[in-house]
């Protein structure tokens, strides 16, 4: 970086702290901040797991054109963790500002960044009386620090500050003190430092949200008429029951009786957590859980149960990297390829790949009407980066549209109850009708088994009654690929070059097209998948195309692997090339674009050649 | 089988499928001291709903009440989807039917934890010790030392699942024989009228794998060796008659929705309100060899799940989306906050 140009609204800062030292209140105040100055933000967490100790790091992205996907190098470090600064510096490019404690020696380590060195301990020590809270409070003085030297107003913090300690007022003054206490320390003795990186007002952020996609996912249930949410506590999809939690009890108590219309159960592992979910569904509510890799995995035995005997499930599997245990606090989209045919025998189900928070929100309240539409479990495969960082968005609209509660048949339906099928098809849909527990008509009572049943809900050996019924659910699945939501093409659709892309890869893949087109001269058409099963335009996409690259973050590419399982894809199954990525941390548009440019090249070189 | 109930019902009507069970199962009893149990008080099938698992149990709940919705589930897993279907609709009366395999080896997980919520479900266990459906091994209740149908000794601990019921704080716990209609009865009707779970151990001797000499869940070892703690009478809150029994000789428990179980004192001066008690009575049960039956544990003070959690008077599934969904203002504010 050049020290003499100055770089406004386009950094990335990264703090290195201990986790559990108070560092994610800092971390939000600032990153709120620059978004209260109107500048498009985006904030990434990683952790580690565990819940006191270890190092822990947030990355605060700032860019005026709204690129705020992970960027691997960023232009400040600010260091508070002695166990990992060595590293951390190690990694950083040339000419980055490091911001540290006096005690460190930055330039033992490299000559070609910029040491700032800050007393914090002295500096906190003198703003914060209380001893105990300084380990707390010391992180608002690099807030502080960073503020002065970027140019980031009181104002802006304030209302930051506001947002993070609600009505707390000492908590509030103290860290106003801490601050102010690393905006002076800039001001007295950190003058001959040139800082070229600056914020400047903008309106990048006007009415917008910052939100995590497991609050947004809550709200999607909530606002979808949820009332019974089963779960078993599990890195990443915690947050997401936190949330439902939250919110429902501020706004689903009825303040006189104080009752709730909502029920949360925290089920003793994930068998039962997706059991609770089909007795709920199957009385008629509305239910889901949330999860991550390993519960989809225990969940896989009542997932298959649901799918034969045609029980609405709404699963939010935020994803983590497996297998096994794997790497918790890490993204991935690990599970795209098992959740797809979760159980064994004959499954598919219904796979919903939100690319936002926005959509997280939108899928996860569609996920209802889906499973309650198509009597079958519904997966939205969210995931880390997704669910636990901070993402902005329009406020979301209101879900006006009255939910889709399938087809039921009650008392009042007297006449169709008497050729009533459990397991028909009498619309050549394949979606049966279905009826719930509390029926008076003795016509419409069934015994709901995961045995073989004929079309009349009987138990059966039958092999002809077995194929009917399977080749029904084959039929149901193929209409539901009109009702999931449809792929989104971004570009003309008549480039050489098709990419595929899903989930949170979203942000860095249009950031990687503008970078190929930027700095490689080189277009592509974008196709967002956003749904298993896929629809016709997927199809007709990698047709259109020379060569379509599948990005993904997992090794195995899974979702092209997906892919060429559709017959009607498989024949063009040599046009896919895969585009991975799977060390945990968010894939970043720099590598989507480098790799995509390398092997254009070397197509260019094969034409050349033949 | 012909004369209807109060609600209009005749007893044929509490019916099933046909069991597909091995003839003189007792399992097929404990199917008819069921429906006698729903008949009797005057249950509405559709206020029920039934619940089971896998093994030959579990296929009862089709061959009693067809006019009530039922769901055979996994294996060892139906108490989280009976604990689903409950929390969404509390109006409901449950019974769930499992297997020893089905509730102490595959199903224990489930089985804790659905005694500490608590929910309004009956909970029936056809206890015969052994797996039927896969041709006579031994299960976790099957007895230290009794012998499988080929020769081979049982060398392991057996779970008792009334004293574990009880440990966990179950406010309903029993245990019948299959073929005592006198005795289980009663308790089933007790066990619907409780609030919370109720739980029944069911020794049902398997005809066709555990019913030879050296099995100790045989008919033949059954009768030797059962031993009633009481003799039970149950009387529904609406049916206010006279208990009969002589002053001294009889224990009345009123069951909170004002209904009663009696109980008949036959060997000794039982209170089944005191848990430490009936703790205490099946270690020293187990030390002599003797199999008691009778009601073991009642807590009529029990707060069902539902009340504990708070939940709206109104089932869930009876409320509107209207009235679920929170209104567009709700959104707005949640959203403004996020600015």
């Amino acid at each position: 970086m050049g020290a003499e140009t100055v770089k406004v609204n386009d950094f990335a800062i990264h703090v290195a702290t201990v986790n559990g030292s108070g560092s994610q209140s800092s971390n939000n105040v600032l990153m709120r901040s620059i978004f209260r100055m109107g500048i498009p933000v985006g904030g990434k967490n990683l952790f580690p797991s565990n819940i006191q100790g270890l190092p822990t790091w947030f990355t605060i992205r700032v860019n005026k054109d709204g690129w705020v996907a992970r960027k691997v190098a960023s232009e400040i470090l600010i260091c508070m963790n002695d166990q990992t600064y060595v590293e951390d510096v190690k990694a950083l490019e040339p000419g980055a500002f490091v911001i540290h404690h006096d005690h460190m020696n930055i330039e033992a380590i490299r000559k070609d960044v910029v040491s700032i060195s800050v007393p914090f301990s002295k500096l906190i020590a003198e703003a914060c009386p209380e001893a105990r809270l300084r380990k707390l409070a010391v992180n608002m003085v690099y807030v502080g620090v960073v503020a002065e030297f970027l140019g980031i107003t009181d104002e802006a913090i304030g209302l930051a500050m506001a947002q993070q300690f609600k009505t707390k007022q000492k908590v509030i003054d103290l860290n106003k003190a801490a601050l102010a206490a690393g905006r002076n320390y800039v001001k007295s003795s950190l003058s001959h430092i040139r800082m070229p990186l600056k914020v400047e007002a903008m309106d990048g952020t006007q009415g917008k949200i910052l939100i995590e996609g497991n609050a947004a996912a809550a709200l999607g249930a909530i606002f979808a008429g949820c009332s019974v949410v089963s779960w078993y506590p599990i890195t990443p999809s915690t947050s997401l029951v936190d949330f439902f939690q939250e919110f429902s009890e501020r706004f689903r108590v009825d303040p006189q009786t104080k009752e709730k219309n909502f029920a949360i159960l925290q089920a003793e592992d994930e068998l039962a957590a997706i059991g609770m979910v089909l007795g709920a569904s199957w009385m008629g509510a509305r239910a889901m859980t949330a999860t991550s890799g390993p519960g989809i995995s225990l969940m896989s035995e009542f997932i298959g149960y649901a799918y034969f005997a045609e029980i609405p499930a709404v699963v939010v599997d935020v994803q983590r990297v497996g297998p096994s245990t794997g790497l918790p606090t890490r993204t991935a989209q690990g599970d795209v390829l098992f959740a797809a045919t979760l159980g064994h025998g004959d499954t598919k189900h219904l796979l919903l790949f939100p690319g936002n928070v926005r959509e997280v929100y939108e899928f996860t309240a569609q996920a209802f009407d889906l499973a309650e539409r198509f009597q079958t479990p519904v997966l939205v495969m969210s995931d880390l980066d997704l669910g636990m960082n901070f993402h902005m968005a329009d406020p979301f609209p209101y879900l006006s549209k009255a939910p889709d509660r399938g087809k039921v048949l009650t008392d009042e339906d007297g006449d169709k109850l008497a050729t009533w099928m459990r397991y028909g098809d009498p619309d050549g849909d394949g979606i049966p009708y279905r009826t719930l527990p509390g029926m008076k008509d003795p016509r419409g009572v069934y015994f709901t088994r995961g045995s073989g049943h004929n079309a009349k809900a009987a138990y059966t050996e039958k092999g002809s009654e077995y194929v009917e019924v399977m080749n029904r659910l084959s039929k149901k699945f193929e209409t539901a690929k009109a009702a999931v939501p449809q792929p989104i093409l971004t570009g003309s659709g008549t480039q050489k070059i098709g990419v595929i892309a899903y989930g949170s890869s979203d942000d860095p893949m249009l950031e990687a097209l503008h970078l190929l087109k930027k700095e490689y001269q080189l277009s592509a058409d974008y196709l967002r998948v956003r749904a298993f099963p896929f629809s016709g335009e997927v199809e007709k996409f990698i047709a259109a195309h020379e060569i379509v690259y599948v990005v993904e973050q997992n090794r195995d590419a899974q979702m092209a692997s997906l892919l060429r399982m559709e017959a009607s894809i498989s024949a063009h199954a040599g046009k896919l090339k895969s585009i991975v990525h799977f060390d945990g941390l968010p894939i970043h548009a720099r590598l989507i674009a480098n790799q995509i440019f390398v092997s254009e090249e070397s197509r260019k070189n094969l034409v050349r050649v033949a | 089988m012909l004369t209807p109930n109060r609600v209009g019902l005749t007893k044929k009507e509490y019916g099933g499928a046909a069991s597909t069970l091995c003839t003189g199962c007792g399992h097929d009893s404990i199917t008819l001291h069921i429906i006698s149990a729903f008949y009797e008080l005057n249950i509405e099938p559709n206020r029920v709903a039934k619940f089971s698992g896998i093994g030959c149990s579990s296929k009862t709940p089709a061959y009693f009440l067809s006019r009530a919705h039922g769901f055979n589930s996994v294996h060892g897993r139906m108490q989280s989807v009976a604990t689903g279907a409950a929390a969404a609709n509390r109006h409901m009366i449950n019974i769930a039917v499992s297997g020893d395999g089905d509730t102490a080896s595959i199903g224990m997980g489930q089985f804790v934890h659905v005694l500490r919520r608590n929910l309004p479900l009956l909970y029936v266990v056809e206890n015969n010790g052994v797996y039927g459906l896969t041709k006579g091994q031994f299960s976790a209740t099957s007895d230290r030392g009794s012998a499988m149908k080929k020769g081979d000794v049982n060398k392991f601990e057996s779970i008792d699942l009334c004293s574990m019921a009880i440990d966990l704080g179950c406010g309903f716990v029993g245990r019948s024989f299959s073929g005592d209609a006198k005795q289980m009865v009663p308790l089933l009707k007790g066990g619907l009228r409780h609030r919370g779970l109720a739980f029944l151990d069911v020794i049902s001797p398997c005809i066709t794998f555990n019913n030879h000499e050296g099995s100790t869940k045989s008919y033949k070892f059954m009768k030797d060796n059962h031993q009633l703690i009481h003799e039970i009478g149950f009387v529904p809150s609406y049916t206010p008659i006279e208990v009969d029994y002589a002053p001294g000789t009889v224990k009345t428990v009123q069951l909170p929705d004002g209904s009663h179980i009696t109980l008949k004192k036959i060997e000794r001066d039982y209170d089944p309100t005191n848990r430490k008690a009936a703790l205490d009575l099946l270690v020293e049960a187990e030390e002599k060899g003797i199999f008691l039956t009778g009601l073991f544990y009642v807590d009529p003070n029990s707060v069902p799940f539902q009340d504990v959690e708070k939940l709206s008077q109104t089932p869930l599934v009876e409320m509107s989306m209207d009235t679920l969904r929170p209104p567009e203002s709700v959104l707005t504010e949640i959203m403004n906050e996020l600015k």
